[in-house]
């Protein structure tokens, strides 16, 4: 029988810390014993190396979420260069804004429903309107949250904050994109949001892949339809392709982590030969990636057709988070079957 | 001068916040002409000493003090609010030379601050931070944040400064929120607390002093009372006067007797 102190073990988190010892029930576990199961968010590991390779000017501001977030062990490492500001989301988004007027590049690490709902009209005031050179880092977006309910959901963020000019948005998938992610951009003279998840996310990349503000990594070929998309769908959409290939469906497959700029040329090409492609996101289908995606098919008069495979728009049902996966067809099955419907014609697809 | 110019400004423009500019301007004058290290030929010279707005929408008292300091000439300042202009209602740190934040979203500046004294004191900076608040602004949850984690953090370096003038868009202040006893809720937050007429220039001159001076170990806060419209008999202490426009003659009216004082 497993717990999660068997699980892989996660080098950023101190199991020192934790007060379930010898002596517990198997199935016990605390605060330090959960975040050992977030192997995909290594924030405060990569920010430590580029900080080791001379990177001064990176500093981290959290709200009381500094051992969730990861990057605690910044803050161990490097305590004058690590701010907590308590449960204050929107002082610390003008704080950091005042870092970096000093020359620092502050990297602001928080729960994305706080940091991007609560703190929308902050990042556009005080981040985004005076073109500040902070990373805002949203984690735990979408349904990660799961049965914590809708409080703790995040499917608005792409939304909102694609309206706010100036401002870069990207969904680095795993632990690898997020590590490439946070080097490649490091000199962008710009600020930053970054949608990640909770760090339980499957793994996509072996390796830290390319990444480049504007980019796309295609992952899988596909001559019948291709799927765009970010996240946890990314995965799903991987899946989705062996699920399909067996019924001779070929779907392509591409990680669209640069939402805003968005790779435009990626999606023309599938466009100009494919007569149905899909979007798909952890995000509510209205506002989100889904709607970028469309706003590039209806500016250029792409004939295709759109599908958007995402949360609809309307509040979530309480659940863990693969069940929510699976209730709003967000997993491989989920994405295999909106394809397999859409391609049959429009009438049987179940998204638009 | 200030409030001179500020009349001018409004006449360009057509509206100007002229209650909240001069119930200020004694204020930003001994801020700009006494004490605060800024250089106009160096705007964003490293070591400055910051300036904030909390207050955005009294940057029409501040452009004549940047303009008459030499940040930018009189000429472009009297293109304040026309189309292109850099100079609006509310100041923009990109396109004004002197200003060392953007702001217009009431409660944001104090954060922004704690954030540049933090950025300051770990780069071993001298250089002081202050930002101007109204009194209205002290109805923003945000500022409270802001206040705790400056103390939390012990920055001496930072100064707020509330201008009580005690009236907003809706009347009076006390009406709309009533924030009294402010020098017990910054006392609480962990301040040192200087309350002050915000018009006698040597009170302002002993508070700031002691405030920009300080290695106390804790932020200062200085608790100005003012009068809104300070200066024009007919628009003092009234909220009436917090945005509007005069006339050729209400104009001259109004400059008359600000001539007649020394600012």
């Amino acid at each position: 029988m497993s717990n999660v102190y068997s699980v892989p073990r996660n080098p950023s988190v101190d199991m020192t810390d934790s007060t379930v010892v010898d002596g517990f029930d198997q199935r016990s576990w605390d605060m330090v014993g959960s975040l050992n199961l977030s192997l995909q968010l290594p924030t405060g590991a990569v920010l430590i190396e580029l900080a080791e390779q001379g990177r001064d000017e990176i500093v981290v501001c959290t709200a009381d979420l500094g051992r969730p977030t990861q990057v605690i062990n910044f803050g161990k490492r490097y305590p004058h260069r690590y701010f907590n500001f308590g449960i204050a989301e929107r002082n610390m988004i003008g704080a950091a804004a005042g870092l970096a007027t000093t020359g620092f590049v502050p990297f602001v690490s928080n729960y994305s429903f706080f940091l991007a709902l609560m703190g929308a009209e902050n990042i556009r005031n005080d981040i985004a309107y005076p073109n500040l050179k902070v990373r805002l880092i949203g984690t735990h977006s979408g349904l990660a949250m799961g049965f914590y309910g809708t409080s703790h959901h995040c499917n608005e963020d792409i939304g909102l904050l694609r309206a706010i000019a100036g401002l870069t948005v990207m969904a680095p998938c795993d632990a690898n994109a997020i590590r490439s992610a946070l080097a490649a951009t490091l000199d962008h003279d710009g600020p930053i949001y970054f949608r990640v998840g909770r760090g339980r996310e499957p793994v996509v990349y072996d390796s830290p892949p390319d990444f480049r503000i504007g980019g796309s990594n295609r992952l899988r070929e596909g001559t019948d339809a291709t799927v765009f998309a970010i996240g946890n769908l990314v995965k799903a959409s991987l899946e989705a392709h062996d699920i399909l290939a067996k019924e001779g469906i070929g779907l392509g497959v591409v990680d669209m982590y640069s939402i805003r700029p968005i790779d435009e040329a990626a999606i023309l090409a599938a466009a100009g030969t494919q007569r149905v492609v899909f979007s798909a996101e952890e995000h509510n289908i209205t506002s989100g990636f889904g709607s970028a995606v469309a706003e590039v098919l209806t500016r250029h008069g792409a004939a295709t057709r759109l599908v958007r495979i995402g949360v609809p728009d309307q509040y979530s049902v309480l659940g863990p988070p693969t069940h929510l996966y699976r209730h709003y067809g967000l997993d491989g099955e989920g994405v295999a079957r909106t394809v397999r419907e859409a391609l049959r014609g429009p009438s049987a697809s179940g998204g638009t | 001068m200030i409030r001179r110019e500020t009349v001018k400004l409004t006449d360009i423009c057509g509206s100007g916040h002229y209650g909240s500019a001069f119930s200020m301007a004694e204020l930003i004058a001994s801020l700009y002409y006494e004490f605060l290290h800024v250089d106009p030929k160096q705007p964003r010279w490293a070591d400055r000493d910051r300036f904030t707005m909390g207050k955005g929408h009294a940057a029409i008292g501040l452009y004549p003090v940047l303009a008459d300091l030499g940040f930018f000439t009189w000429d472009e300042l009297y293109t304040y609010t026309r189309l292109g202009s850099p100079f609006g209602d509310h100041p923009d740190m990109r396109k004004v030379k002197g200003a060392d934040f953007s702001s217009g979203s009431i409660g944001h500046n104090l954060s922004v601050s704690v954030g540049m004294a933090l950025g300051l004191r770990a780069k071993g900076s001298p250089a002081r931070v202050v930002c101007m608040m109204g009194d209205g602004e002290q109805a923003e949850g945000q500022v409270w944040e802001a206040a705790m984690s400056a103390a939390h953090y012990g920055l001496d370096s930072l100064v707020g400064i509330v201008d009580i003038n005690k009236v907003g868009s809706d009347g009076q202040v006390s009406d709309s929120m009533n924030n009294e006893p402010l020098d017990d809720k910054w006392r609480a937050f962990g301040w040192e607390v200087l309350r002050l007429d915000g018009h006698d220039y040597n009170a302002i001159g002993d508070a700031l002093d002691r405030a920009l001076n300080g290695g106390r170990g804790r932020p200062t806060v200085l608790l100005a009372d003012t009068i809104a419209g300070k200066g024009v008999s007919f628009m003092e202490g009234t909220w009436q006067w917090h945005l509007g426009f005069l006339g050729p003659t209400d104009r001259d009216r109004a400059l008359a007797e600000i001539e007649g004082a020394s600012i």
